[in-house]
């Protein structure tokens, strides 16, 4: 029983992920019809900035301390961050602590200057190209945007920790009067489920009650009416590709103290978060929401050394084979439109 | 001539001299020279342009004809290449079994996977063809390592069976491919003036294989089959009203296709005995999409073009190390050395992803049509008149509009 | 302009200029020569195949590194690094046999496929006679038998699986690094000291060989001193995420977690299981504890300060006192500015060790290089008195067993080292049971 409940939080978990990375992809496709392979790349610009935040931070004094040596025999340097010096040790050290919370605010405005600069720069030339022109060029765009990243930032992923508040873990059991220690989940990965949670719903609630969300719904339906009713749609979709940027920065940077970023994190959730849109049902929100949910938890549930015992290799290839089944059996996925994409 | 028209003819005829001078065009730069560093004509190399070739003249047929987008087809390639790779164990070290071996089982391979996938279009479609690769892949990776040997890949071991012909040679090696008696790496170099010119048994061997291969594609292209699968691309409603299934078309269309690549990976494991899983990978089989739009869908050469331009990048750009570029601009004074050096190296050697990543997007943006179109643009330029197969290519690669 | 050095095939291409006169072509077929790619002229080539894109292109950027300062050491450049305190002496700065050392380099992007594709090139193309580097098993033992069938000699770079000197040996192929059963036997009495014999030990494994085989070598090193196997859990190779793999560890009864992962996968699952507060737990009243038993310090790096207390094992660290580490990590730490890694260690040995045996055996005839590197006995390159075994053709030499440093001085100063455990402790017999199946052949000099 533990271990089911364990493995739903983990799937939870997981599916956050997933589903933010999905939303922002089927949103994108819904609207503009662009098929972006560079949305992977969004969630690991994301998490870079998280990095690149807290590396802004460390940004340090050099000193040099005769009484210790570094490898070479030469006097030690001790670096002292900036930060430190300006705010004194306790304050800077804080904001150091807490730079991943502090990066929440720092990537808001990068991402959606990345994204309307894609947007406007690339994306709206191939509005009316095939999907093939479109995959082509965004992959493209992605390779050079991971490069570059690897360029400033290495290969090796680098550790961004979470506040200390937040490491450790939360006690399910003893709340549940359950034995203490039974069931038990990282605060930090708590943190990132309810993250994702608000930002679906807070998503939601802006496309159902919002005039501008009634637009884009609209748009969505049929873009071609809503042009003839005289409402500028493009430079609402620039806007909509923007916030969808934002939503995967915003899943990367929280990500980041989960596992440490890497330039090519972008490509391994690539194709997955594909799959979840695709099983979700194209252009369709909620589809995109559920099927990550959905394919976190199997996720979880096949790594069970039980479910692997019984069937070998399932961990390898539960995602790809839920995928198959829901799409022979319900070919427009668990909540997609007649239509879509079907070209 | 051989039931083509004029044009496609010709198109073979540049094509047939191209392949078997493929040693000569290729290394048009003398060994001693600074630009030595962009010969391709090695080789492992050319053998890898005309085998990744053939995968993407095989891809278009499918792609380029119907308009089905698969992201699986490294799969194929992969079952192809375990299937030679176990011939040469079991069997013989002849290459012609490997390669036959090859295409069945990838055809076969491909019936399974195109039944099932082709009872959805579109990018539903697209993923389930991904999904089946990616199974491949993790279960040979992991699972299925007693037959492929997973992260190692597939090789030839000193004792293996093998029924018609000796596990190991007499003086205790492993025997080489061959074709009849030629052994794949034997060859002669030709060395004139300032060039060396390599002509290898193994990449002749490949090349006539592409001539096939090219020729098969040109008479689908222009059979009313192909006519059928275009049909299947324009608008399957209007097929289907017209009382035409379009299901057997397309299952034929992508069961070629994977044979094509499985030739591709009994070609490879023919050059080079091993089969390694990373060939069934997801980027693998995005390779061949890429290779197939950058040089131009649904165009005869294109396909054959694209996979030479991406090979190269990868075999050749991401040799140049900085040691090369600060010979190159050696001449420079010193300042301006380091700094010329400085500029030029992220984009080769090991960034040779980022010039990659930047090729793609300038092809795509301003040829659509992929390097066939660049290069019908130049012959624009020449020629008074627009070229007659312009329409041609302009509709194959027109958007396939939405249901 | 410059001129670019001139390779093997210039040289070959002058010669026929100059005797044939100009025009006149000059056709050869390759097994003219007595061994395959045999250098000609003022120089000879080596290719460094390494991963330079990919998830472990640091790793290879060190490796590169170092196989440069070999070259520039082999070439009598520099300080002369671990030239100077090699016991062999043949090597005296002047190249190799007096041939001005050049080196091509490729990019394995840590796949068996790309791997060969870099290797060929080098030696179709460059006329490399010797292939070294790379990051992963799965590469090595790929690139190990391009060479065997091609006729050059492949000094392996950071290979860890028992397969690489067990069965896919080759008689081309030599390693320098340490494996898995190595890892098992040096660890196992330091984990005895510090844990206890009544332990219960739990398994992730990366699901391909490598992991297969130090699984199966570290199990069997603690099972022998007492603890038991409670179980192994194999996960993905794509896994990013191991929260899935270590929810279960919580529900079990094991007071151990043994991670067989490397690179990006160790990252992660180390950084999971302290997140899911493992090494907090009290398990059968006995402190939960985690073991890595392969480290690489560049890879720790990305775990930040997970890795504080976690014992693993590792070839080679630059904070070693002996006399030949000590002087390279000066040549290196001054041409680069930071301390070498172990992969950087183990390619710049490989390198010397190379050169070394072919000036010993006087000539670059792979066979001729075999022989003189079968059985040969050195000192004086970090790890003691170490001995290249004929019947494998790998290295048996001190291993470090480290421990994750609490207070790190440097962002180099992650591990500290435990024991340097001696070489007679980890060697194995030629047909130990994880090895057999193989068959070294015999050399091939291509020709």
């Amino acid at each position: 029983m533990d271990a089911i409940i364990l493995q739903v939080l983990n799937g939870l978990d997981k599916g956050s992920a997933y589903a933010l990375i999905a939303l922002g992809l089927t949103l994108i496709f819904g609207t503009l019809g662009v098929v972006n392979f560079a949305h992977g790349a969004l969630f690991m610009l994301g998490a870079f900035c998280a990095v690149t935040l807290n590396e802004l931070l460390r940004f340090s004094t050099e000193t040099v301390d005769p009484s210790r040596t570094d490898f070479l025999g030469n006097p030690l340097k001790v670096k002292t961050p900036y930060v430190e010096n300006w705010f004194g040790p306790d304050i800077g050290g804080a904001m150091i602590e807490w730079s991943v919370p502090l990066a929440i605010i720092f990537s808001i405005p990068v991402m959606i200057a990345v994204g309307i600069a894609m947007e406007r720069g690339l994306i709206k030339f191939f509005y009316k190209r095939p999907h093939a022109d479109q995959i082509l060029v965004t992959f493209g765009l992605a390779i050079v945007l991971q490069e570059i990243i690897k360029y400033f930032f290495g290969a090796n992923p680098i550790p961004t920790p979470a506040p200390d508040a937040f490491i450790g873990s939360f006690d399910f059991g003893a709340l549940v009067g359950m034995q203490a220690g039974s069931i038990i989940y990282p605060y930090w990965r708590l943190v990132y489920f309810a993250f994702a949670a608000l930002i679906i719903g807070g998503g939601f609630l802006f496309l159902q009650y919002t005039t501008f969300g009634m637009v884009v719904r609209a748009g969505m339906a049929d873009r071609e009416t809503v042009g003839l009713l005289g409402i500028n749609i493009d430079k609402r979709f620039t806007i909509m590709f923007a916030l969808a940027a934002c939503v995967a920065g915003l899943a990367g940077v929280m990500y980041a103290p989960i596992n440490s970023p890497n330039y090519h994190m972008g490509m391994d959730f690539l194709v997955l978060s594909f799959v979840v849109v695709v099983v979700g049902g194209m252009g369709s929100l909620p589809g995109a929401v559920a099927a990550g949910f959905l394919l976190g938890i199997l996720e979880s549930f096949a790594s069970m050394s039980q479910v692997v015992n019984l069937l070998p290799g399932i961990n390898q290839i539960i995602i790809y084979l839920v995928a198959i089944i829901i799409l022979l059996i319900r070919p427009r996925g668990l909540l997609g439109r007649k239509g879509v994409m079907e070209g | 001539m051989l039931g083509l028209n004029k044009r496609d003819t010709l198109l073979f005829a540049i094509v047939i001299a191209i392949t078997l001078l493929a040693p000569i065009i290729l290394n048009p730069f003398p060994v001693a020279s600074d630009l030595a560093q962009f010969n391709a004509g090695y080789p492992d190399l050319m053998q890898r342009f005309v085998i990744f070739g053939i995968f993407a003249i095989g891809f278009n047929i499918l792609f380029g004809l119907t308009g089905y987008l698969s992201f699986g087809h490294a799969a194929f390639l992969g079952v192809g290449s375990y299937a030679g790779v176990w011939m040469m164990k079991l069997l013989t070290m002849n290459v012609v079994p490997a390669i036959i071996v090859s295409v069945i089982f990838a055809g076969l391979f491909s019936l399974l996977v195109g039944f099932i996938s082709l009872r959805r279009s579109g990018i539903y479609f697209s993923i389930l063809t991904l999904a089946f690769a990616q199974m491949s892949f993790s279960l040979a990776y992991s699972v299925l390592t007693p037959i492929t040997n997973g992260e190692t890949g597939l090789q030839l071991s000193l004792n293996d069976p093998r029924i018609l012909g000796v596990s190991q040679t007499a003086d205790g090696s492993i025997p080489m491919t061959n074709f009849f008696g030629i052994a794949m790496r034997d060859g002669f170099e030709l060395s004139m003036g300032g060039w060396l010119f390599t002509f290898n048994a193994g990449y002749y061997l490949c090349a006539a294989i592409l001539l096939i291969a090219f020729y098969v594609s040109i008479r689908i292209f222009r059979s009313p089959f192909g006519v059928m699968l275009k049909a299947v691309k324009s608008n399957q409603q209007r097929m289907l009203y017209t009382g035409l299934n379009p299901r057997p078309y397309t299952l034929a269309a992508f069961v070629i296709s994977g044979m094509y690549a499985g030739l591709a990976g009994g070609l490879m494991v023919a050059m080079d005995p091993l089969a390694g899983a990373e060939r069934m990978q997801w980027t693998a089989s995005g390779e061949v999409v890429l290779m197939t739009i950058l040089g131009g869908t649904g165009t005869l050469i294109g396909p054959i073009l694209g996979s030479g331009v991406i090979k190269y990048f990868e075999n050749i750009f991401s040799k140049i190390n900085d040691n090369i570029l600060h010979d190159w601009f050696a001449f420079l004074p010193d300042g301006l050395e380091d700094f010329v050096v400085a500029i030029v190296y992220p984009f080769v050697g090991k960034g040779w992803h980022l010039t990659l990543g930047i090729v793609f997007m300038l092809v795509v943006i301003f040829l659509p049509g992929g390097i066939v179109e660049g290069g019908q643009r130049i012959a624009g330029l020449f020629k008074r008149k627009p070229p007659e197969d312009k329409n041609k290519t302009a509709a194959a690669s027109a958007p396939s509009a939405a249901e | 302009m410059i001129k670019r050095p001139i390779s093997r095939r210039g040289l070959i291409k002058t010669a026929g200029v100059v005797g044939a006169g100009l025009a006149a072509p000059h056709l050869f077929i390759r097994s003219a020569n007595a061994y395959f790619n045999e250098p000609k002229g003022g120089t000879v080539t080596l290719g460094f195949n390494v991963p330079q894109s990919g998830p472990y292109a640091d790793e290879g950027a060190d490796e590169l590194r170092a196989y440069e300062l070999a070259v520039e050491h082999l070439n009598g450049g520099g300080d002369g690094g671990m030239l100077n305190t090699f016991s062999s002496k043949a090597l005296k700065g002047n190249g190799i046999l007096g041939k001005k050392v050049e080196f091509v380099t490729g990019d394995t992007q840590t796949k068996s496929d790309a791997a060969r594709a870099s290797a060929k090139s080098m030696i179709e193309k460059d006329g490399a006679i010797m292939i070294t580097g790379g990051s992963s098993s799965g590469v090595a033992v790929a690139v190990q038998s391009l060479c065997q069938e091609a006729g050059v000699i492949f000094m392996a770079g950071l290979t860890h699986s028992n397969d690489t000197t067990g069965k896919d040996k080759k008689a081309n192929g030599f390693r320098h690094f340490f494996n898995g059963y190595m890892s098992a036997a040096a660890l196992a009495p330091v984990l005895k000291n510090a844990y206890g014999t009544d332990r219960k030990a739990y398994h992730l494994t990366a699901d391909y060989t490598w992991g297969w085989t130090q699984q199966e070598s570290i199990a069997a090193a603690t099972e022998a001193m007492g603890w038991e196997t409670v179980n192994n859990v194999l996960t993905p190779l794509a896994a990013t995420d191991f929260s899935a793999y270590i929810t279960p560890v919580l529900q079990s009864d094991a007071d151990v977690l043994v991670l067989n992962h490397y690179g990006g996968n160790m990252v992660n699952s180390l950084t999971n299981a302290v997140q899911f507060g493992l090494r907090d737990r009290m398990v059968n009243g006995k402190n939960f504890e985690i073991i890595v038993p392969l480290y690489s310090r560049l890879m720790a790096k990305g775990a930040g300060e997970n890795v504080k207390g976690i014992f693993g094992s590792t070839n080679w660290h630059w904070s070693l006192e002996d006399e030949g580490s000590v002087a390279f990590v000066q040549s290196f730490g001054k041409k680069y500015g930071f301390p070498p890694s172990q992969a950087a260690h183990t390619c710049y040995v490989q390198t010397l060790l190379y050169a070394d045996a072919v000036e010993r055996g006087g000539s670059f005839n792979p066979c001729s290089v075999v022989e003189a590197l079968e059985g040969f006995e050195f000192d004086g390159l970090g790890n003691g008195p170490t001995l290249y075994r004929a019947e494998d053709h790998q290295c048996f030499k001190d291993v470090l067993v480290v421990k994750g440093k609490e207070n790190p001085t440097s962002e180099f100063d992650l591990l500290e080292i435990v024991e340097v455990t001696p070489a007679a402790q980890v060697t194995y017999p030629p047909d130990h049971p994880m090895f057999a199946g193989g068959d070294l052949g015999t050399c091939n000099p291509g020709a």
